[in-house]
């Protein structure tokens, strides 16, 4: 799996408004909807399940990246979004440090393997120091989607 | 230092998904010994969670531990709990 067949280029926010956990997964659901990736009925739904899904235990994994993520029904296949913070964002961290990325990723429950599949993608790319710190220096989509085409074809 | 070494599976439903593997992350770094898992293609450190999330073993898989140092025993016993249990999931 590739990290550009998962993200979806339109709904990437190089600069999140959000100052607050909560704020920018809400703001990374809409970019989803307003991306036509989800139904804009559903961005409430999606975004109540991503939050109740972070407080069981939070996704935010160190070095400044956080992985919110759910499996709902309905979603064919693994898409997601990456937001990017100047400020960094307090996710409440394995480390206690801000995240300055967010990677949001909505995957289907009845496909486990799938969802493994695409959290390995990104993780494979989070782990490289490069990767990360290219990421929180993008400011706009363009150098993300740059950077997400250069890491895939690195692999 | 002699290396302790077994074989766990994956018994719950959603395989070893970034809860579970917080979970893994957390017991390996109660212990001091080093320790590593691997499936068939990868081998990883267990004290870090960017590398045990790139294992993407699901339901089935079997996995393979192997601690080395002073309390690598007990580290073993503490992760194959964890796995058996399923990481207390269905």
């Amino acid at each position: 799996m590739k990290l550009s067949d998962i993200i979806v280029a339109d709904a990437i926010v190089p600069k999140l408004a959000s100052r607050t956990r909560d704020e920018a997964i809400t703001e990374l659901v809409e970019a989803l909807a307003e991306a036509g990736a989800i139904s804009r009925a559903k961005v409430k739904d999606i975004t109540k399940a991503i939050l109740a899904r972070e407080a069981q235990a939070t996704t935010g994994i160190g070095k400044g990246v956080a992985l919110p993520h759910v499996k709902l029904e309905g979603i064919k296949k693994p898409i997601g979004t990456i937001g990017c913070s100047g400020e960094g964002i307090d996710f409440n961290s394995l480390d206690s440090k801000p995240v300055y990325s967010v990677i949001l990723l909505l995957s289907n429950p009845k496909n486990p393997d799938e969802h493994l599949q695409a959290m390995e993608t990104i993780f494979k790319h989070v782990q490289r120091d490069i990767f990360r710190k290219f990421l929180r220096q993008s400011e706009t989509s363009q150098a993300v989607i740059e950077l997400i085409r250069e890491a895939d074809e690195i692999g | 230092m002699p290396a302790v070494e077994t074989e766990v599976e994956i018994v719950n439903k959603y395989g070893l998904h970034a809860r579970p593997a917080v979970l893994l992350v957390e017991a390996a770094n109660r212990f001091g010994c080093k320790i590593e898992i691997s499936n068939s293609s990868l081998s990883v450190d267990a004290k870090s969670i960017m590398s045990v999330m790139r294992l993407a073993a699901g339901k089935g898989t079997v996995l393979k531990i192997v601690a080395y140092g002073e309390d690598a025993e007990q580290a073993v016993r503490e992760i194959v709990k964890l796995f058996a249990d399923g990481f207390g999931e269905e």
